[in-house]
């Protein structure tokens, strides 16, 4: 490392040449003179060699006797073995859910369901680091993002939840609510720990009991959970696990027993759900995929809006439903706008997950990784301008670099299809009608963000947006008081907040 | 030629150089808290960070002895051949002739004089620009200078920065540092015009500067973060490059390499050194030294062990 | 020889601090036997002042903090009651309660806290609301807390009425200054102690110790004081009621001459939050 330079009168400070020739003077040099040490979080995540299904409070083997290997997507190395559920574990999942919901968990006043819920954050909070590692591990996420964002918010949301287990009588004011029964829930790999807690809260402080399915490529965090739900002495069979791919989780969401069943995936296999459902008489609620517009006008602050974008599209490796994937920037700033986004990219770090410095992680599989290559390469293909920081990938694993489209129109595949990786496609507009007729002209339809400095046209934007969470001069807030959910094919029904509660009761 | 309202003057400022959103900067310099800067990294951030140290002494009872004694730090802040010397000292107008006898003429440290009636800056100008001159003719290669507060809130920014260029006329060859005093322009907008106004009238090489550590409130990541935002927009636009001074209130190591963060991820590179950045401090120097100690020997360090310590618990 | 023990010196909790009357005076608490226990603080009405400055200068603090802190920190607070539950339950029993009783009081009084702390993030969602008026705006309606509430508890049921008469005071920003039960007042000496392990800043809440008496009139007068909340007598509500009219204080007065069962849930509500909250309505207009 050079040490640091000194001053002297009349000379300039070293500086480091650029790669490239013919740089203009004025341009910033994001470079190596000071380069991180690798920063490893160091915790243990204790994991188990091997993770059975967790039934009726213990964890027990899988009937046919088969487990799949868990990898890291960061450096494709064998994480652990999960169990493979079949029909048969699934048919006990769901027994044991409805004797407790029958017994212990259905007969609970609210107020003692309360304290479960409160133990469970309390002692998610005190494992907190465990599980941000194992999370990072599990799905590829920057272990800065699983400490500081999706462990804390998962313990939030038990805690939210906790406090309304004995006050239903509010939830749907002059009408008296119960439980629904026994729920079944599929949740996705992209907040894997998080997708537990926005399911599991408010199903069971409302009375219910759950058979759940993680996803196969992320399910450490939701079996560690279990060891919580053990530890605090949650009755058995309130909360079942059972693992696997796609057929578990139709064996899960197509079972008899559940009154009702929640979805969060693509809205492909939503679809799927849904005809498979059909003529039932289960309740749903789906969370599905999204094509967030993100609205900048003229007189927005732009250097918080340039964070906002970025924090829009590039958390979690943009592996978020309601990512900001379309930048619809006011034509008259849309240069300088490009312009400080990709200085702002170039800062960005990906790499390591584990590396307390990296802000870009491992893409979640290989799949997922060849889905956003197909769908890059469309977006050459179709003729818009591609831009990508220059930085190192580390050797293995699955990574992709913060990518930019400019150039794009409504037309192009890149700004109608859900892309799910970091990925943005910028267009311009020139007046707020466009902007809104844009911004609506998708099936998708679950958030949106707005950038400005006058207050009566974010309330016209939020008015007219066809979204279900407006985010304005900010992106990807979340909290356990905030409904969220999607209009259109993005989905139906909320999570979190008092709206978020009603879809886990009925009317009585 | 019509002459605008202040009025006018005033709508066209902020309109031109934008506004800022308070919770958005927060967030953002949030982030710089959560990098990791270990091993070399941490010590050449540390070592840069001595380096850019104004050691700094305002003080009533500020006397000869003292200033001479701040000096000798300043040349060698500690027992320890690879510590370099810090950028400079910055003193009293009244105390530049003892500095400079104490550093003499090739001082690799720099003597920097405040000055304009520091740290109010009510005073007539013929007074204020008259100091200036007198401590650059004593010896001051740099010179930190107060904005008319009083008049940028009224809107008269046309005399905000004629005073301002004023005082660099009378700078001549020394450095000019323009303190904005950031708690009393309080919200970002504010900040970013002042730093535009600026700006827009002093040299290459010219420092804006937070505060003059006289008031409650001083350098923060956020205010800091507001100023390197507009200095950097005005380097893309004009070519101009403006260096950055944040002083009072950053006190530890720690927080230190947090603002040098903000400079590498928001400025880049060329902002990494004295003559792009320096740090108005004193306690901070100390706090250095203990952190580079520490990385030297494993082991964490009494205050009492380096020189002028204030605490000897 | 059997080991004498150390017997402690009870002080009141104000400004986070533990402190004797300002007057230095106090009063003896004997047992259910009739045996001396302790020296009470004898609280005067400086003292009131003093924690009415306290109570100002936490509560801009107080009020700033998130719902999701506050109700974290409520629930810490009955983390600390419920680890010395049995401790607690003695100072109960010290009135002649049996240990089962007292017990049972402490339990409630867990129990109401934490029925508490769940609301802080929550009340806003059932009492604020959007207005749909007939004009291009958007008009909402939030809520505030009023500032720092007086409170002054009914002697029985030490724990649990003086529990059931702070927390939905304090669990939405308000701060509290109260005085406890008269006859029984040990178990806000301990709830101090309590209060000040639970992450709760000091200053938010201060328990005083003392004889109505004296404290009513300067509750019913200090303009500081936005509202209070008490459990008295026809001739202390007169008083409490004609002081209030002074600075048009909020007062929400239970008749102590009215039997009440203090471990029914009729005495936990979000109206009991609402009590000490303003209502603010905005207006702003939708449009390009």
């Amino acid at each position: 490392m050079p040490s640091a330079p000194v001053a002297k009168k009349s000379t300039r400070a070293p500086q480091r040449v650029a790669p490239r020739v013919g740089r203009r003077a004025s341009e910033l040099i994001f470079g190596d003179l000071w380069a991180f040490d690798p920063a490893p979080e160091s915790a243990d995540p204790k994991l188990k060699p091997r993770y059975d299904l967790f039934i009726n409070g213990k964890f027990v083997a899988p009937k046919g006797g088969k487990y799949f290997d868990s990898i890291n997507p960061a450096n494709e190395r064998k994480l652990t073995e999960i169990a493979l559920a079949g029909p048969v574990d699934v048919d006990a999942a769901y027994a044991a859910a409805q004797r407790a919901a029958d017994g212990v968990w259905g007969k609970m006043p609210g107020r003692e369901r309360a304290k479960y819920l409160y133990r469970i954050a309390r002692l998610l909070q005190d494992r907190a680091r465990e599980f941000a590692v194992a999370e990072t591990l599990d799905g590829g996420k920057p272990i800065k993002e699983s400490r500081d964002f999706d462990v804390p918010m998962a313990a939030a949301h038990f805690f939210y939840h906790a406090g309304w287990a004995d006050k239903i009588e509010y939830v749907a004011p002059g009408r008296r609510v119960a439980p629904l029964g026994v729920v079944g829930q599929v949740i996705p790999w992209n907040f894997p720990l998080l997708m537990c807690a926005w399911k599991l809260a408010p199903a069971l402080a409302m009375g219910n009991t759950v058979v759940l399915k993680p996803a196969e490529t992320t399910s450490i965090t939701a079996l560690k959970l279990a060891e919580i739900f053990q530890d605090a002495g949650l009755p058995p069979g309130v909360v079942n696990f059972v693992t696997g791919a796609g057929d578990v989780g139709a064996a899960v969401l197509n079972h008899p027993t559940p009154a009702k069943i929640a979805f969060t995936g693509s809205t492909e296999v939503g679809k799927i759900i849904m005809r498979s459902l059909a003529g039932s008489d289960k309740k749903m609620t789906m969370e599905l995929g999204g094509k967030a517009a993100n609205i900048i006008f003229d007189d927005a602050p732009l250097d918080q809006a340039v964070e906002g974008i970025v924090n829009g599209i590039f958390f979690n490796q943009g592996h978020v439903c309601c990512a900001g994937s379309r930048l619809l920037v006011q034509e008259g700033i849309a240069e300088k706008v490009l312009a400080k986004l990709k200085a702002r990219i170039r800062t960005l770090r990906v790499g390591d997950p584990l590396d307390k410095n990296t802000d870009i992680g491992a893409i979640n599989s290989r799949e997922q990784l060849t889905k956003i290559r197909a769908l890059v390469a469309a977006g050459v293909k179709e003729g818009c301008a591609m831009f990508q920081p220059e930085c190192a990938l580390p050797p293995k694993g699955f990574y992709f670099r913060p990518t930019i489209f400019s150039g794009v129109s409504m037309s192009s595949r890149v700004a109608r299809e859900e892309i799910f990786g970091p990925v943005l496609s910028i267009l311009t507009f020139r007046t707020v009608d466009e902007a809104i007729e844009k911004a609506n002209n998708t099936a998708y339809g679950l958030s949106a963000g707005v950038w400005t400095d006058k207050g009566s046209r974010i309330l016209k934007l939020s008015t007219e947006l066809k979204a279900g969470v407006v985010w304005a001069n900010t992106y990807n807030k979340f909290d356990p008081a905030s409904p969220f959910g999607g209009y259109k094919e993005s989905g139906f029904g909320r999570e979190g907040g008092r709206q978020g509660l009603l879809d886990y009761c009925k009317l009585i | 030629m019509l002459v605008c309202s202040p009025q006018a003057a005033l709508q066209r400022l902020f309109d031109e150089v934008g506004s800022v959103d308070q919770i958005g900067i927060d967030e953002r310099v949030a982030k710089y808290g959560t990098r990791s800067v270990k091993k070399a990294a941490k010590l050449w951030g540390l070592r840069t960070a001595v380096s850019m140290v104004d050691l700094t002494t305002l003080e009533g009872k500020d006397t000869p002895g003292k200033v001479a004694s701040l000096c000798q730090k300043a040349l060698r802040p500690h027992d320890d051949a690879s510590v370099p010397p810090v950028a400079a000292v910055c003193v009293y107008p009244s105390m530049v002739r003892h500095a400079r006898r104490a550093l003499r003429n090739d001082s690799v440290v720099r003597i920097a004089s405040v000055a304009t009636a520091f740290p109010s800056g009510q005073a007539p100008l013929k007074t204020r620009l008259a100091e200036v001159k007198a401590a650059v003719a004593d010896g001051a290669d740099e010179i930190d200078m107060v904005i008319n507060r009083g008049a940028f809130l009224a809107g008269e920014f046309g005399r905000v920065q004629d005073e301002i260029s004023a005082v660099v006329t009378a700078c001549g060859a020394a450095t000019l540092k323009v303190i904005l005093e950031v708690s009393e322009l309080e919200t970002y907008d504010n900040i970013r015009a002042a730093s535009f106004l600026a700006m827009r009238v002093i040299r290459p090489g010219d420092f804006i500067k937070t505060s003059t550590g006289k008031t409650s409130l001083n350098a923060t990541l956020g205010n800091n973060q507001v100023m390197l935002e507009a200095i950097r927009d005005f380097y893309l636009d004009t070519g101009v490059a403006i260096a950055m001074k944040p002083a009072g209130g950053i006190r530890t190591a720690k927080q230190a390499l947090t603002f040098l963060i903000a400079v590498k991820e928001t400025l880049g590179d060329a902002w990494l050194n004295n003559t792009r950045y320096r740090f108005g401090a004193s306690s901070l120097l100390n706090d250095l030294l203990r952190q580079l100690e520490k990385e030297k020997t494993g082991a964490y360090q009494a205050p009492y062990y380096f020189s002028e310590a204030a605490e000897s618990y | 020889m059997a080991r004498l023990p150390i017997t402690k010196t009870p002080k009141v909790y104000v400004g986070g601090a533990f402190i004797r009357s300002e007057s230095a005076r106090v009063f003896p608490l004997r047992d259910a036997a009739g045996d001396f226990f302790a020296n009470i603080p004898q609280c005067t009405r400086k003292d009131l002042r003093n924690a009415v400055e306290a109570a100002a200068k936490a509560g801009p603090g107080w009020a700033k903090r998130t719902a999701y802190n506050r109700g974290q920190i409520l629930y810490r607070l009955a983390e600390m009651i419920e680890a010395r539950a049995g401790e607690m339950a003695a100072a109960i029993a010290l009135g002649g309660a049996t240990p089962a009783a007292a017990a049972r009081e402490v339990a409630a009084a867990v129990d109401r806290l934490i029925y508490y702390a769940g609301w802080t993030d929550k009340y806003e969602q059932v009492l604020g609301n959007v207005n749909p008026v007939a004009a291009p705006y958007f008009n909402f309606t939030v809520t505030e807390p009023m500032g720092i509430i007086g409170v002054i508890a009914p002697d029985e049921a030490p724990l649990l009425a003086l529990i059931s008469l702070i927390a939905p005071a304090f669990t939405s920003g308000n701060t509290v200054v109260a005085l406890a039960s008269t006859t029984q007042p040990y178990p806000a000496i301990l709830l101090g102690e309590m209060l000040a392990t639970s992450d709760l800043p000091g200053g938010v809440v201060n328990l005083l110790t003392g004889f109505r008496a004296e404290m009513i009139p300067t509750f019913a007068t200090h303009t500081h004081l936005r509202a209070i909340s008490a459990v008295v007598n026809a001739a202390e509500r007169k008083a409490l009621a004609l002081g209030a009219a002074e600075s048009v204080k909020r007062t929400i007065l239970l008749k102590v001459e009215e039997k009440r069962d203090w471990f029914s849930s009729a005495l936990q509500s979000v109206d009991a939050i609402r009590n000490t909250l303003e209502f603010k309505t905005t207006w702003h207009p939708v449009g390009a």
